[in-house]
This record gives C-alpha cells, sequence and structure tokens, in this order.
C-alpha cells in the first residue's frame, strides 16, 4: 500500500546465495511498504529469510550473498544504487540495526563513552566534543542507564543495559528507521519486558519506524502494527497486528500461532506442523509450504500463489483464497 | 503418589579462584548456586524448575543426577541416597535416571551416527545382544518420530535437522528404559513449530514409558502447558512451588507474580504488566541479605532484609517464601 507517509518501499525483492551445490533462493519476490512511524513486525522460523531481508535494507548482505532482483526505495533513493560513501552516511543516520547478541556489536576494550563518541564522530566529526557528550547524556537519561556507566566497559554490564547501549548507540544520530532482529532473544524474560517498554518509550521520543525481526510471536503482538509473516523466503501473509492474530488466512500463519504455549490460555493439546522446511536450492514449485500444509490442494504443488488482498489491507499467498481477476 | 526423587537441604557452593590473600581467610568466595533446597517429585509427575538465567535451575538438575557433586545436602532415588553411591552402582543409576540438554549439536557427537549414539548407552549398560539393541533403537526411533529409522540409523547429526537432532538425543536419553527424565531447556534452541511437536512427544512419551519429568525451563507457558507442578527459583532458592493451576491463577510470591507478570502473550489485545521489578538479578556470589528478592521487590519492607523467610505453606501443596503470606 503505497500512501504519501510510506518512508520505505521494498519491490520484490530477491536474494540468492550461490553455492557448490547451486543457488539458494533465499527470498524471494518479497514487497511491503513502511509507512513513517509505523512498526511492523516480521516473523518466521529460522531460515526463512528474515534476517537476510532485514540486512539487505542496509545494504549489508556478505558475499556470495547478493540482491538478485527488486528494489528498496528510502524516501525516494534506491538503496541498491548507492555507492559505499552514501551507504555510510545512510547507515547509522537515516537507518540504523540492531542484533541479537549485544556482545558481540561492542568493543571490549572500549568503554560506553568511546562507542557512543567514535559513532558520533564517524557521522559528524565536526560536532565539538562537549556538543557530543552532552547528546549522550541525554541518551543515556532516555536509556535509564546511569551516567557514570560511561567509563565502564561491556563486560561489565548486564545483559539488558548492553541491550540498552545497543539502542542507543543505533539512535544517536537520530535514524528515522530502526531494523531489530530478534533483539530480545538474549534477555530473560522481566528484563525484555523492560526492552520493550523502552522501545515504546523511543519509539515516540524519536517518531521512530521499526521493522522488528523475531520469531517471537508474543514479543511481535506486543510491539508490531502491523506483521508480515515469512516462511522459505516468502511473505506469506502481510496484514494489521489484529487481523494476522484474530483471522489468519494463510494455514502457515494458523498454524504459527496455535503451536505457540499461550500462558493465558487452557491449552489441551498444541496444534503441530510436521514436516520441516523446505531445501532452497530446489524449492517445490508452487507454493513453498504445500509440502508441510494440512489444506494442500492440486493447484498449490503446481503454481506458486500470488500475495493478494482477500480482506482490507490484509493480504496471503494462498490458493485457498480465490484471485479475483483470474491470473 | 510415591516419590520418586527428592531433594533435602541441597547446596553447591562453586568456589571461586581466589587471591593470595585468600590464603589468610577462612571465607573464600563462591558462587552459591543452589542455597538449601528442597523438594521432591513424585512417580509419574512433571515438576517444572521455573526462573531466569543465573536462578540455579539447570545446576539443581545436573545434581539430582551427580552430574555435579553437591557441597551439601541429601539427594534420593526410590529411598536410595544418590550422593553415597559407588561408582559402579552411580552407573547402574545412570541408567534409570537421564537428561536432555538444551542444544542436540553439542550433545551429539558428529562422528557417530544416529544409530551408534542411540545404542551406545546400550552397549556402557550391557543391555541386549547386538541384535536385540539393533530392533530396540529402531523401534525407539519409529516411537520418537525418527522415521524412516532404517534410512536415518545411518545419518550423521550434520545431516539431520534441529528437531531431528532432539529426537535423537531423547532417543538416546530413553533406550535404557530409565524412568526419570531431567529435561533442561529441551525447546529452547528449536524452532517454533519444532518446540511444538518436542513438547507434544515428551508429554506423549511420558504416557507411554510412565516417565518422571524434571523439566527446567525460563519458559513459563511451556511449564504450565507440560507440567503438574511447579517450582520457581530465584537466587539458588526455591521461592515458590505449586500444583499448577494454583501456580498459575492465585501466584502468592512477588517474584512469581513479577514473572509471570512479564511473558509475552502472542495476542496484540493482551499486555504484560507493566509493574515490573527495578533492575536485573543480582549476583550470586555476593546475594541481597534476607530475602534475596527485596531490592527489586516492590513489597519490601526493612524486615525483608532479617533472615530468609521459610517456603511455608499457604494452601495444601502450595508453599511460599515470602514473609508477607
Amino acid at each position: 500500500m503505497q500512501t504519501d507517509d510510506t518512508i520505505l518501499t521494498v519491490n520484490d525483492l530477491t536474494i540468492q546465495y550461490p553455492i557448490s551445490i547451486g543457488v539458494v533462493k533465499a527470498v524471494e519476490g518479497v514487497s511491503f511498504t513502511l509507512a513513517d512511524g509505523e512498526a511492523l513486525g516480521v516473523v518466521g522460523e529460522s531460515g526463512c529469510g528474515k534476517s537476510t531481508m532485514g540486512l539487505s535494507l542496509l545494504s549489508l548482505l556478505r558475499p556470495p550473498g547478493r540482491v538478485t532482483g527488486g528494489s528498496i526505495m528510502y524516501r525516494g533513493t534506491d538503496v541498491l544504487s548507492l555507492d559505499q560513501r552514501d551507504l555510510l552516511a545512510l547507515r547509522g543516520r537515516s537507518i540504523s540495526m540492531i542484533f541479537q547478541n549485544p556482545l558481540t556489536s561492542l568493543n571490549p576494550l572500549f568503554t560506553i563513552e568511546r562507542h557512543f563518541l567514535e559513532t558520533i564522530h564517524f557521522h559528524d566529526a565536526s560536532m565539538p566534543r562537549k556538543e557530543a557528550l552532552a547528546a549522550v547524556e541525554k541518551m543515556l537519561a532516555t536509556l535509564g542507564i546511569e551516567r557514570k556507566r560511561l567509563h565502564e566497559y561491556p563486560h561489565q554490564l548486564s545483559g539488558g543495559m548492553r541491550q540498552r547501549i545497543m539502542i542507543g548507540l543505533a539512535l544517536i544520530m537520530n535514524p528515522d528507521i530502526l531494523i531489530a532482529d530478534e533483539p530480545t532473544t538474549s534477555l530473560d524474560v522481566i528484563v525484555e519486558a523492560g526492552f520493550t517498554e523502552l522501545l515504546a518509550t523511543l519509539r515516540r521520543v524519536y517518531k521512530l519506524s521499526i521493522i522488528l525481526i523475531t520469531h517471537n510471536l508474543g514479543l511481535v503482538a506486543e510491539i508490531a502494527d502491523r506483521i508480515a509473516v515469512m516462511y522459505a523466503g516468502k511473505i506469506m501473509e502481510i496484514g494489521s497486528a489484529a487481523d494476522i492474530f484474530a483471522r489468519p488466512l494463510h494455514p502457515y500463519t494458523q498454524g504459527l500461532i496455535n503451536c505457540v504455549p499461550n500462558i493465558r490460555l487452557e491449552q489441551k493439546d498444541l496444534v503441530t506442523m510436521p514436516g520441516s522446511p523446505p531445501d532452497l536450492v530446489s524449492p517445490p514449485q508452487g507454493c513453498r509450504f504445500a509440502p508441510r500444509c494440512p489444506r494442500v490442494m492440486d493447484i498449490c504443488r503446481q503454481k506458486p500463489p500470488r500475495l493478494l488482498p482477500h480482506a482490507p489491507a490484509h493480504n496471503a499467498a494462498c490458493w485457498l483464497y480465490p484471485e479475483r481477476n483470474g491470473t | 503418589m510415591n516419590t520418586l526423587v527428592s531433594a533435602s537441604d541441597l547446596v553447591k557452593d562453586f568456589p571461586l579462584r581466589g587471591s593470595i590473600f585468600d590464603v589468610f581467610s577462612r571465607h573464600r568466595s563462591a558462587v552459591h548456586a543452589v542455597d538449601h533446597v528442597t523438594f521432591s517429585i513424585g512417580e509419574g509427575e512433571v515438576l517444572g524448575l521455573a526462573g531466569e538465567s543465573g536462578s540455579g535451575k539447570s545446576t539443581t538438575g545436573r545434581l539430582l543426577l551427580r552430574l555435579v557433586e553437591p557441597t551439601s545436602g541429601k539427594i534420593e532415588y526410590r529411598g536410595r541416597e544418590i550422593t553415597r553411591l559407588g561408582p559402579r552402582e552411580l552407573t547402574a543409576f545412570r541408567s534409570r535416571a537421564q537428561v536432555v540438554f538444551q542444544d542436540p549439536n553439542s550433545s551429539l557427537s558428529p562422528r557417530m551416527t544416529v544409530g551408534q549414539a542411540i545404542t551406545h548407552p546400550l552397549q556402557i549398560h550391557r543391555m541386549g545382544t547386538p541384535s536385540e539393541r539393533k530392533e530396540r533403537v529402531l523401534d525407539l526411533m519409529e516411537k520418537v518420530g525418527l522415521s524412516p529409522a532404517e534410512f536415518l540409523f545411518r545419518k550423521y547429526p550434520h545431516q539431520l535437522s534441529g528437531g531431528q537432532s532432539q529426537r535423537v538425543v531423547i532417543a538416546r536419553a530413553l533406550v535404557t528404559r530409565p524412568d526419570f527424565l531431567v529435561a533442561d531447556e529441551p525447546i529452547a534452541m528449536a524452532d517454533v513449530s519444532v518446540r511444538a511437536l518436542i513438547l507434544q512427544l515428551m508429554r506423549q512419551l511420558k504416557e507411554e514409558m510412565r516417565l518422571t519429568y524434571l523439566f527446567i525451563t525460563h519458559d513459563l507457558a511451556t511449564a504450565k502447558y507440560l507440567c503438574d507442578r511447579v517450582a520457581v527459583m530465584y537466587l539458588g532458592r526455591i521461592v515458590e512451588v505449586a500444583p499448577r493451576d494454583q501456580l498459575f491463577s492465585r501466584p502468592h510470591h512477588p517474584y512469581t507474580k513479577a514473572l509471570l507478570g512479564a511473558v509475552p502473550v502472542p495476542d496484540p489485545l493482551a499486555r504484560r504488566d507493566k509493574n515490573l521489578p527495578r533492575g536485573e538479578i543480582p549476583s550470586a556470589i555476593s546475594p541481597p541479605a534476607g530475602c534475596h528478592f527485596h531490592p527489586r521487590c516492590p513489597f519490601a519492607q526493612p524486615r525483608c532484609r532479617d533472615g530468609r523467610p521459610p517456603l511455608k505453606e499457604i494452601s495444601p501443596g502450595h508453599f511460599s517464601a515470602c514473609i508477607l503470606d
């Protein structure tokens, strides 16, 4: 849905990894938009391409992985056509990213202060140290971290504090979009709850748009306005968080929601999805979920379904729902 | 219900390598991983041991199998004291009490095929002839959903999916027909859809093979699904233990309430409890005085610092260690 406040448009994105035995089709034909101030959740299981897709938005794919088709438009700029210098300006200033394990993202030999000052200096070498420090202190106050921590090293901080520092570093240059890839997976549940509260605050303060990549349906239910469900490199369904959870259209989404233990419910039995995701070197020629789908039909094995609207602002790629305009 | 396994006053300190000055001091610093813990597990029961990282739940599980030696305290299995077993008796005990860890890939040797891995315990415990062993292994493989068994028998761990690897680990743990299984976060590394399958399998195996589980988890939603009774640990101590329904509908201890309130709910209309405890779990080297939870507790009072609150029975089978009860 292209509207005036769209700040990111991903269109028909395809990412491949050539390897010795063939080509891994990690992401295929992924399209979505992100509106200003919106939080989009991207959910899926390991290997579904959600992290690969996230990395590509900042042109951070590692070779041999590369974008082989489609476009990523950020405020009218084609991210894929940017040269190295423009990319460095884009990263951190316009779009930032945080990852699962903050310890691998922080330098063990740098104090927290140095992490912040270096980040600021990299993007704006002319900013006086005093001004930079003032910005850092303001950020720490927002993060709820004491000033004295500035002189500590990453190993002296708790896991939750490290993740706060990570998000602080990501936001210090005031970007529009934060991509968070499994930001709470290494955190304990109470710390995770605190982190999501912080994220909600930061979203307001910095008027952020968020792309939250996760396998955690509880987390995405809490944060996201809209949800894209990925499976085997494709978006299976995309819609508002309320619709995805209350009226999931795709059998994969339905299975995913029903197989998670929910503490508020009395669940006699969880729904299970036997089988495993397909090999992405030679994925099924029809719907990629067909081999595991409980409602599979003949057409599912022959032709891949397109991601089409089957309810207002709610798209699904599934043959259960007839294509209105034919094919 | 007969008691199968019990722990009384169980303590495990991991001494820290001290400085030279410690030679002159009687007190060497240590991580107090498990701090005077007492509980029992009935035959056929699933006891959940829940808590955050660093609460001592994994160490407790290992202690029950004597994978680590307790500093003090007693562990009994069918009335026999495990802490006093000699090497031969310990081996025999290990064929009756088994364990499944979080990460199947680090639990399996990359050089052993699935068949070899699952047959190995039978060789160690000298059970059956080679043909009987193979028959039992193939049988069990089908039972845990590793099928076609004949085909997977010759595969190596790297050729398996994450879900299959965990099934191999479960089959290997069950091949000697134990009656007690410690499952230490068996689904934490698995994908969402695999988790449900492993949980369902564990439930089904428990019935079919009349197993008793100690199910260690940080995820209370999973504990609610699988366990009959749940014990909540915090900094080496059990702070609350209750039958499943009571713990989830009427939690007593402020820490249990906080944990329950923080669990994310897969429903956009549900909201987490906003009364989060302050900060994070403190160090187990020098835990807070009195009730370990008092520095983070929203209901803390000065007297919470005075002495350890005992586990009090507040309703039949429901114990909580809080002076406010």
